[in-house]
């Protein structure tokens, strides 16, 4: 399905996803980069050194969740904009989502948006809770959606074209 | 008749990185570009490159070319908005500038960094206004600043496809779908996957049958294959779109190599007709090298390394320091090895095994 649709099946995305003693100890990354190409961004962009591609630029990339600390600085970096942090502690009953986002318009914090999934349908409405715009980003947005906990792995993007949008 | 050591025809990645390395060995270069700016396909490249980090990615291609220019500049003579329009095995080259500064070069060598054209596909309507391929509406968008329509049907998904698709999302155009007559999308998925979240299908298995409207498209329809590629009755169905963006393939520039002598061959998996060339990229006739996109269709990073080899063989070759040369060309080679060492790569590595025994044996 994902070579014929470019949508992730539960079964490869779940497959990405730290164990679930780490996954209630606080933000983590979700690395959504499943095919061996040559690219390496990503390896170079941790501060924490978490994550490794190594000698063989096609190799996918490895995260050692005892060193990720689910900070978001690799997301922007991605050129695949396959890079998302999970954090499931967030407050009671909803979890935060940080997503890269390079479309106008961007959304302002404190906003509600529709949240969508890897299909591009709608999964729920969430707030936006943060927009970071660091320079090094190089124009890549990273959005945090506070939404529903159960759906922080469902959540992958926000609707496109702002919220009237009718497409 | 302009002298120089080593021409360069070309300023994309390729033939930068070319120029840049030969320079950097001593060795004085003439650069040409047909373009008004250098960077070749870089200049459309709003995204993030993929690729090696080594080789900048992660930075958007419209900010590559700078990054392409460091040690020899000065010794670089750039001429812009020119085209090599002949190319004679007697050495000699001529050129265009803008509409009538006709000249002759005179080069010791020379490397061919020309990159590659588009394919076009043959379906009724395909000469409406409003059919373009993938490099135009790129051009259009992204250097112009000009929409190519409102809502498009692309046709192809590989990552040009599907970057495309990409690039006029983000320029609010509306895609209507992308459709690609195999059975699993060729781009990256990482790039497709954006697409999907975006809510544009990616129908594989699909292709186009014609382009409808009066005066330009209105509309276009398209249909499932079958295992064998053959149309399923009934499948069909209209879309509603004033563009049909084609992004069928790239195949290599190489007809003033043709010109030259140099001796060419057909590999599918490069893109088409490609020069014979061995291990340090130097073709038939011994003062030509190729890099880039004309020595088989490939991606910038690639082009690059390709460029820097070339362009120290060529070096090299002209009297420049032979253990400076010879590391640059090791440190090449094994890049790209590194490069194309991946599934994605299996296709380069088997057309260049077709041709690199050329030259001995043909
Ligand atoms: C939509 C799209 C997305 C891409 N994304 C990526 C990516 O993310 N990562 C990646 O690694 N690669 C990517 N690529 C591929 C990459 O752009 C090309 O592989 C690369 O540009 C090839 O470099 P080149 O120097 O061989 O050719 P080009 O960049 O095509 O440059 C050739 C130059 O030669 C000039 N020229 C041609 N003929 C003549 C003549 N007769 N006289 C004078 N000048 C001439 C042209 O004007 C041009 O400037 C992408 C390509 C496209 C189309
Ligand atoms: S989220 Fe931070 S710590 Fe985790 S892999 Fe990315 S950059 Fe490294
Ligand atoms: S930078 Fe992104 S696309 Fe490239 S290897 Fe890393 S995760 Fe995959």
């Amino acid at each position: 399905m994902l070579k014929t649709t470019g949508v992730a099946q539960k079964e490869d995305w779940q497959a990405k996803l730290p164990p679930e003693e780490r996954r209630k100890a606080g933000p983590y990354v979700v690395y959504e980069c499943y095919q061996k190409i040559p690219c390496n961004p990503c390896e170079k962009s941790c501060p924490f050194k978490a994550v490794t591609i190594g000698e063989d630029i096609n190799n996918i990339p490895r995260v050692d969740y005892d060193l990720c600390n689910g900070c978001g600085v690799c997301i922007a970096r991605c050129p695949g904009l396959a890079i998302f942090v999970v954090d499931e502690t967030y407050a009671p009953g909803y979890g935060k989502v940080l997503i890269p986002w390079e479309y106008l318009p961007v959304p302002e914090k404190g906003s509600e948006v529709t949240a969508v999934g890897r299909d591009g349908k709608d999964v729920c409405r969430a707030e936006v809770v943060e927009v970071r715009t660091a320079r090094n980003q190089d124009r890549t947005v990273v959005i945090g959606l506070k939404v529903p906990v159960d759906l922080v792995n469902e959540v992958r993007g926000i609707k496109l074209g702002g919220e009237d949008n009718g497409r | 008749m302009v002298k120089t050591q080593l021409l360069v025809v070309g300023g994309g990645p390729a033939g930068l990185a070319a120029a840049d390395t030969a320079a950097s060995l001593g060795i004085q270069v003439l650069l040409v570009d047909e373009g008004r700016s250098l960077g070749g396909q870089l200049v459309k490249q709003t995204h993030k490159f993929f690729g090696s980090g080594e080789h900048h990615a992660g930075v958007r291609g419209i900010d590559i070319p700078q990054l392409l220019l460091k040690e020899g500049q000065d010794k670089i003579t750039f001429k812009l908005n020119t085209t090599v329009i002949g190319c004679y095995q007697d050495r000699v080259l001529t050129a265009l500038t803008g509409e009538d500064e006709y000249f002759k070069i005179s080069p010791q060598a020379a490397i061919f960094a020309t990159g590659a054209s588009e394919k076009f596909l043959a379906f009724p309507g395909n000469d409406l206004p409003g059919v373009y391929g993938a490099g135009a509406v790129q051009t259009l968008m992204n250097q112009y600043g000009v929409l190519p329509g409102n809502r498009v049907l692309m046709v192809g998904a590989g990552n040009i496809g599907i970057i495309v698709s990409y690039q006029l999302l983000q320029a609010g155009v509306q895609v209507a779908a992308v459709v690609e007559a195999a059975p699993q999308i060729g781009g990256y998925l990482v790039h497709a996957s954006k697409l999907a979240r975006a809510g544009v299908p990616i129908l594989t298995r699909h292709t186009i049958l014609a382009a409808r409207g009066k005066e330009a498209v209105e509309s276009a329809v398209i249909a499932r294959l079958d295992d064998n590629w053959q149309v399923v009755p009934g499948s069909q169905q209209e879309l509603e779109v004033d563009v049909v963006c084609l992004a069928v393939g790239l195949s290599p520039v190489v007809d003033l190599l043709r010109q030259a002598g140099c001796r060419t061959r057909y590999v599918p998996e490069l893109g088409g007709d490609v020069p014979v060339r061995d291990s340090l990229l130097r073709t038939s006739q011994e003062w030509i090298y190729v890099a880039g996109d004309v020595a088989g269709v490939e991606e910038a990073s690639a082009a690059m390394v390709e460029g820097r080899l070339a362009g120290a063989a060529a070096a090299k070759q002209l009297g420049a320091d032979v253990a400076a040369a010879d590391e640059i060309i090791a440190r090449s080679q094994a890049s790209l090895k590194a490069l194309r060492g991946g599934p994605v790569g299996e296709k380069i590595r088997s057309g260049i095994a077709k041709l690199e025994g050329g030259i001995a044996n043909a």
